[in-house]
């Protein structure tokens, strides 16, 4: 269950091969990426920069992956998260999971960015023409976690 | 821990409460109780930007040894406290 924070990018297609390698009953692969918009709440953004703390914030996303792997009836996880100056369709996070069967796959993917978004220590500046601003917390990424308290295998 | 014994802890500030508190971090010494609550009355009381960044109703995470805290967390001599604002990663 690897997770990394890393400034450099990362290739999705090289990570899932090394995830699924050798692994014969691998039968789904989900995977999720996501990316630098140049639009956030009506303000073009030029460029990014995301800040972690070192230390909890790798051990906040095994301790996502290792739920994840509890929850769900899969084989593996993969978390890669980048920090440092991003700017617009740059990646920022790749998650892959990786199971006998497709809906479990999605499903953890989905659970592992769910609660990436609410419970790992990242926070993002943005630049735009009117100067820096800190994003602030949205409350729907609040309710996307808090869909999966209830139901261990099913959003809502 | 002895009785009395004084409780230093360091603290980290991270994003935005970095900057609006000028510091990425300081060390403490707490005089009588040490917990995450008595910690944020003692750093309000310096009043400007603690008192109004860390106001109750803020928006104010806390990790005690890179765990998550609550108000009720004890401190212990030699604790990392780090204050953050709401995560925004992904």
């Amino acid at each position: 269950m690897p997770v990394r924070v890393q400034l450099d990018d990362f290739d999705a297609s090289r990570e899932i091969a090394a995830l699924r390698a050798g692994d014969p009953r691998v039968g789904a692969v989900a995977c999720f990426i996501g990316t630098v918009r140049d639009v956030n709440d009506d303000a073009d953004v030029r460029s990014l920069t995301l800040e972690h703390y070192p230390g909890m914030t790798e051990a906040a996303l095994q301790s996502i992956a290792d739920e994840a792997r509890a929850r769900f009836d899969i084989y593996d996880v993969l978390v890669v998260h980048r920090v440092g100056e991003l700017r617009p369709t740059d990646q920022i996070v790749l998650v892959a999971v990786t199971s006998a069967h497709r809906g479990e796959a999605f499903d953890a993917c989905r659970f592992v960015m769910d609660y990436l978004k609410t419970r790992a220590p990242f926070w993002k500046k943005e630049r735009t023409p009117s100067g820096e601003r800190w994003v602030e917390a949205r409350a729907s990424d609040d309710d996307a976690a808090a869909r999966w308290r209830d139901d261990a295998s099913e959003p809502r | 821990m002895r009785d009395h014994a004084p409780v230093t802890v360091r603290l980290v500030y991270l994003a935005r409460l970095r900057e609006a508190l000028g510091a990425p971090g300081e060390s403490v010494a707490l005089a009588g109780e040490a917990t995450v609550s008595a910690l944020l009355e003692s750093l309000r009381s310096r009043g400007g930007a603690f008192a109004s960044e860390l106001a109750s109703g803020r928006p104010v995470r806390i990790a005690v040894n890179h765990a998550v805290a609550a108000d009720s967390t004890p401190l212990r001599d030699g604790d990392e406290v780090a204050l953050f604002p709401p995560v925004t990663g992904g």
